[in-house]
């Protein structure tokens, strides 16, 4: 079995066999990372663009060094120093960055669906790096790799995704894919902030913490936007740290082995305090290390071969 | 001059008459329908195995003029729907500016006289401006030849300026027509909400955002016993609502789209923006009561909301792309496939929709074939398929989901007062 996608938009429409062939590669690549030297020359006179429409530290400079060591030129683009306030539109910048002659797009944009248009109209290979509140696959991609490494596996798991799972791609497109790997997964925040018929993805919805962190093997925090307050989806941030912060007493909810994990960027104090976040049960910078190798996997499988 | 149209099947819900007939047109009238007329002396129409109703009226038209004369034009818009068999259509006042005055009712006219296909009718804002504040001048409209007031594209959320409105219109005898949506709950909305907004992250509008207008503008037209016509119903829950007004007998009639009794919003999966109108499409059990309204007559008219715009300002991010589709050379074809053929109206009742009942709402006398009455008339092959494309749409905008689509119900004559102004090639 290979991978035979001109583009990665989402874990929706993957099939398990697809995922474990991505994760399958990642380990070579993050053996690479292991070595004197980080870098192969995988991608040898490739060209890779990083369109970045969002603000993002992480995720582009994730991306950006797993194109490094594999060998591509790279080149970025953010919403700064873009053409996009002369008014152009997304599929023009992407077909006049196309008129360069490069082989991937790698795109950021605050509205759904905007790599589908581009993977649609364009003949190049699109990586979703985060499609406003629809996917994020990479994420979910390095979060799965984590999660197996440091639990053999995911099937059988009982994972809580906490937070603003409305607003998360994060939180979509992991319920994908842990659920295709056979994870039971639960998601807990304020009813406001839950979307209209998520149970249908297949999860159980929890508005207590304390509920949602029994038994389970691996707590996801989410980000919370602070803006949220402001919109009539929360009374406060002072609420919110009262009942969706984890503490070390929810914690102990959970399993003695239970793991935490964060897409980052973690607000201390918020989402969990940074005795938490930095303490041996926290997963958080296993997974910003495993995002790169997970990532130069999907650069290598989509434009390794040609 | 003179034209006979031989052996049509003439179907006119007006008297529920079914039946092969010759109908003699002399002049801008209709001189005679009769079993057998002779054809010495006629310009003749071989109508024979085709079906022959009185023209469509399509009661729910943008057609951009004055304004964006770059998506559509008064020209282009009618030629199109000439082309999908309409012969009276009326246009939607959210132009730039707004036809909130009798000067603009008179440019319409004008234009539409002059370069237009079919008769246009305009129809007028309620408030200034399209502002929601103060009346527009709605007697000097009237007098202007407007048939109905709207500020479609924007719900009347004034509860007093509507009680107004709808009292002040009781002395003109015209309908209000109100869009059915509160903004607090629809919000930024681009998509139904439901299971599809809630998987693709977009933001969704609740069905409640219609249903909380439309209940408060039943109540208002329950208070003030004035005309009100509902535009482009898109929920069960709103069909229901009406159902109960109706029986208790409020005056109220309602339409409903094409694209809302055809495509689900299960179709913005492709995150094609052609999937992208408001009212948004719905969900299937939605579909399904917006059926059964037509079925019971819940539901008056279907109507296309027609609204035309750039392929370059639907070939954006979903959230970016205005809302809206064309609609009038591709609704003909939807009633039959979606309604007709499937046994959900029989061809009287979808082409009542379509004639008669938008004529009574508007108090016109159109929609119905008698001997005296005015030549507008459509003809039609009922079983023959044809294919949606971009190139073969009279409109200047492309805007359809339904590209690619075979249609039956192919138009292949439209007459305006005796005038044969779109025959198929």
């Amino acid at each position: 079995m290979g991978f035979k996608r001109k583009d990665l938009l989402g874990m929706e429409d993957l099939s398990k066999e697809e995922i474990l062939f991505i994760l399958k590669t990642a380990e070579s690549f993050r053996a690479v990372l292991e070595r004197p030297i980080r870098k192969v020359p995988t991608l040898r006179g490739k060209t890779v663009v990083n369109l970045f429409f969002e603000p993002s530290t992480r995720t582009r400079m994730s991306f950006e060094l797993a194109e490094k060591r594999l060998n591509a030129d790279v080149l970025n683009f953010s919403t700064s120093d873009s053409s996009v306030i002369k008014g152009e539109t997304l599929l023009d910048t992407a077909r006049n960055i196309l008129a360069m002659k490069v082989d991937c797009l790698v795109l950021r944009h605050p509205s759904p669906g905007a790599p589908h248009l581009l993977a649609k109209k364009i003949p190049v290979s699109v990586i979703n790096a985060g499609d406003g509140a629809h996917e994020h696959p990479t994420q979910a991609l390095l979060d799965l790799y984590t999660i197996r490494e440091k639990k053999g596996g995911v099937e059988g798991l009982k994972i809580a995704i906490i937070g603003d799972i409305a607003h998360s791609r994060v939180a979509r497109s992991n319920i994908w894919a842990l659920q295709k790997l056979g994870a039971e997964v639960r998601v807990c925040a304020p009813p406001t902030l839950i979307p209209p018929l998520v149970e249908k993805m297949g999860v159980r919805v929890f508005y207590s913490q304390e509920d949602a962190l029994k038994e389970v093997d691996i707590i996801m925090m989410l980000r919370i936007q602070k803006e949220r307050q402001n919109t009539g989806l929360l009374p406060s941030l002072a609420e919110y740290i009262e009942l969706f912060s984890l503490t070390e007493e929810r914690l102990s909810l959970a399993k003695p082995d239970a793991l935490i994990m964060h897409p980052g960027p973690v607000n201390r104090g918020v989402e969990l305090p940074a005795k938490l976040a930095d303490g041996k049960r926290s997963l958080i910078l296993n997974q910003v290390t495993n995002g790169v190798a997970v990532r130069m996997a999907v650069l290598y499988l989509l434009l390794g071969k040609s | 001059m003179s034209l006979l149209i031989k052996k049509g099947r003439l179907i006119d819900p007006a008297t529920n008459y079914d039946a092969v007939v010759d109908i003699l047109v002399d002049g801008e009238m209709i001189k005679k329908i009769a079993p057998k007329i002779n054809r010495s002396g006629h310009e003749l129409i071989d109508a024979a195995n085709k079906v022959v109703v009185p023209g469509l009226i399509d009661m729910h038209t943008h057609l951009r003029q004055p304004g964006r004369e770059d998506e559509e034009t008064i020209q282009s818009g009618t030629r199109a729907a000439a082309k999908g068999g309409f012969t009276t259509i009326c246009c939607m006042p959210n132009t730039d500016p707004p036809i909130d005055d009798p000067s603009l009712v008179e440019f319409i006219y004008r234009e539409a006289e002059r370069r237009g296909s079919v008769e246009v009718l305009p129809i007028a804002t309620i408030s200034k401006d399209r502002a929601g504040k103060d009346l527009s001048p709605m007697g000097r409209l009237k007098k202007a030849g407007v048939v109905a007031f709207s500020d479609d594209g924007d719900w009347v959320a004034d509860s007093h300026l509507m009680r107004r409105a709808l009292e002040y219109v009781k002395m003109l005898n015209l309908p209000l027509i109100s869009h059915c949506e509160d903004r607090g709950l629809s919000q930024d909305g681009v998509m139904n909400e439901g299971y599809t907004s809630t998987i693709l992250g977009l933001q969704g509008m609740p069905k409640e955002a219609e249903e909380v207008a439309l209940f408060r503008d039943l109540a208002l037209c329950k208070m003030t016993e004035s005309p009100l016509h509902l535009a482009h119903l898109s929920t069960a829950e709103s069909v229901e609502l009406i159902r109960k007004a109706k029986v208790s007998g409020v005056r109220v009639t309602t339409e409903v789209t094409p694209h809302h009794f055809t495509l689900t919003d299960r179709e913005v999966k492709s995150f094609d923006t052609n999937t992208k109108v408001n009212p948004p499409l719905r969900g299937s059990e939605d579909l399904e009561a917006l059926k059964e309204g037509l079925k019971d007559a819940t539901i008056d008219v279907i109507a296309t909301d027609h609204a035309p715009h750039l392929v370059e300002e639907k070939e954006k991010e979903y959230n970016a792309a205005p809302f809206g589709i064309v609609g009038l050379e591709t609704a003909l074809g939807l009633v039959i496939k979606e309604l007709v053929q499937t046994g959900a109206l029989t061809l009287m009742e979808a082409i009542a929709k379509l004639t008669i009942n938008p004529a009574r709402i508007l108090r016109i006398n159109r929609g119905l074939v008698k001997e005296g009455a005015k030549a507008n008339l459509t003809i039609f092959d009922l079983e023959k398929k044809w294919l949606v494309t971009e190139e073969e749409f009279f409109s200047k905008s492309k805007n359809s989901p339904f590209l690619g689509w075979e249609l039956p119900g192919k138009v292949e004559w439209t007459i305006v007062g005796g005038k044969v102004v779109y025959q198929d090639d």
